[in-house]
């Protein structure tokens, strides 16, 4: 890239659970104000990437460093503090059950030196701009699958973090309601130049939200390329997973060998 | 060969359990020191743990001091000493049945309660959301619940102490007609400070382990809406187990 600083940089990060090794050396870096994504087959460690990066999971060896900072040697008060200019929305947008929309959505900001007022007042744009009028006094049980998934969006970027994760986030979703959100990623990323690193397996959700598309496979960034070169890279194992073919280089684990020869018998 | 592996999964159970409860505790401490504490969790958390639980309090201790009168009664009755009666309604309540029962249905109700929530926050990954809103899960949602639950049960035993023996003075003077005079004079001559306080003692106690218990099996939780249902009967099993077995020691120490 451009002798910039990467503001994401990932240097030999290792994890194992047990005796099964899910990352093995993964490299990767991400420069400020670039939409990266991760892709790969089920149970590659995408989210286990994600959650080393985010101090849910403390990697085995390696190093995490955002703007320069290593983050695996921070304190925990440390971590959570620098979490402030963090945004992350999981996969099942993780509302909290007990709170009202506007309260999940202004979580941190009520956290912070801030009034209950203002809060509110923050909570009922950020929620327009993701396209829901009217739902602040609803409880998460009330939303649909696609609602929930726009607030935890909200909740995601109310604080107006730097970085911004996101976790599948149109798994589960219907076509429509995937392109609604990934048309607001991309907003957030034009409009603010907020750093995005996502995980998925939806190709056609990668390709629109990202600049970069990186292949995590066998423990390892595989292939990184830009996103409009998806379609015309060579390369074996990112052509296997792009076409979505049983057969081909990948073979993830002894099942992954199973499945072939069953597919061949 | 069987029941030694058996036997030998159960002690590994109980160390693995010993270990993480003793790691919750100690953390607990740790933290305790510090802020931010989260003053409004720990009004929730006491609203829900000491007047939620009163109705089922107030219910059990009730009717075990009636019947606790009826009992005695009956047995003195035997040996002409039914002037008794109150004494050992009030010391059993005081010192034994108040705090044991208080805790027993405790556990039944918030440690089951303080196991399910959690464990369904660690599931849905709303613990995990609340670290990425750099808010630390173990101050905002363990440290409130556990000292509600320390503090409520005091309270509550207080409360269940004094309705339970009003149910057994209620059975003794109205229908088993002893003299409410003799009945209350035997109550409070024999009964010293020392039954009282220790009985509070052992409710703090009997709270801490709820708390502790109910919130590492939640806290820990894994494996989806079964492994929910297996930590929330984990939290009730051994919390009543941990109380039944730590009042005979907690007996012994203040009395022995």
């Amino acid at each position: 890239m451009n002798g910039e600083t990467p503001r994401i940089q990932i240097r030999g990060l290792c994890k194992q659970f047990g005796e099964t090794i899910v990352l093995e050396d993964v490299d990767l870096d991400i420069m400020p104000g670039n939409s990266t994504t991760v892709i790969g087959m089920s149970g590659t460690g995408k989210s286990v990437l994600l959650k080393c990066i985010l101090g849910l999971l403390k990697p085995d060896a390696g190093e995490i460093l955002v703007d320069g900072e290593n983050w695996l040697s921070l304190s925990e008060n440390e971590h959570l503090q620098r979490m402030r200019r963090i945004g992350m929305l999981f996969q099942g947008a993780a509302l909290f059950d007990s709170l009202k929309v506007w309260e999940n959505v202004a979580f941190a900001l009520l956290r912070q030196n801030i009034s209950k007022q203002e809060a509110r007042k923050r909570a009922t744009e950020v929620l327009e701009w993701v396209g829901l009028n009217d739902v602040e006094e609803l409880m998460p049980a009330e939303l649909s699958g696609g609602m929930a998934k726009r607030v935890g969006l909200a909740r995601t970027i109310c604080h107006k973090p730097d970085i911004v994760f996101f976790d599948e986030p149109t798994t589960g979703l219907d076509p429509i309601m995937s392109d609604v959100i990934n048309r607001l990623i991309m907003r957030l990323h034009k409009g603010t130049g907020t750093t995005l690193l996502s995980i998925t397996h939806d190709l056609k959700s990668a390709e629109m939200i990202s600049d970069h598309i990186a292949l995590l496979c066998h423990g390892r960034i595989h292939r990184i390329v830009a996103a409009n070169e998806l379609n015309s890279d060579k390369d074996p194992m990112l052509r296997q997973f792009v076409e979505g073919r049983a057969q081909g280089p990948i073979n993830c684990s002894p099942w992954g060998k199973k499945m072939e020869e069953a597919i061949d018998r | 060969m069987r029941w030694l592996s058996s036997i030998g999964a159960a002690v590994e159970f109980l160390f693995n359990r010993t270990g993480l409860y003793a790691q919750m505790l100690l953390q607990l401490i740790r933290k305790l020191g510090k802020p931010p504490w989260y003053g409004k969790q720990l009004l929730l958390q006491a609203e829900e743990v000491g007047v939620q639980s009163l109705p089922v309090v107030l219910l059990t201790a009730l009717f075990t001091g009636m019947v606790l009168a009826l009992q005695s009664y009956i047995v003195f009755h035997r040996f002409a000493a039914e002037s008794l009666t109150g004494l050992v309604v009030s010391m059993s309540l005081v010192r034994e049945l108040g705090p044991v029962l208080v805790g027993l249905m405790v556990a039944g109700r918030v440690g089951a309660s303080f196991a399910a929530e959690l464990g369904t926050m660690r599931v849905t990954e709303q613990i995990d959301a609340l670290w990425t809103l750099s808010t630390d899960p173990f101050r905002y949602l363990v440290t409130p619940r556990v000292l509600a639950v320390i503090l409520m049960l005091p309270l509550l035993t207080i409360i269940a102490d004094f309705i339970g023996i009003y149910g057994g003075y209620a059975i003794s003077v109205y229908l088993l007609d002893q003299n409410p005079t003799v009945y209350i004079e035997n109550t409070t001559i024999y009964m010293e400070l020392e039954d009282f306080y220790s009985g509070l003692i052992k409710a703090s106690f009997f709270g801490l382990l709820i708390g502790v218990i109910g919130c590492t099996e939640g806290f820990n939780c894994k494996g989806g809406a079964a492994g929910v249902g297996t930590a929330t009967t984990r939290a009730v099993v051994i919390s009543c187990m941990s109380i039944l077995v730590s009042d005979y020691f907690l007996t012994a120490w203040l009395f022995g």
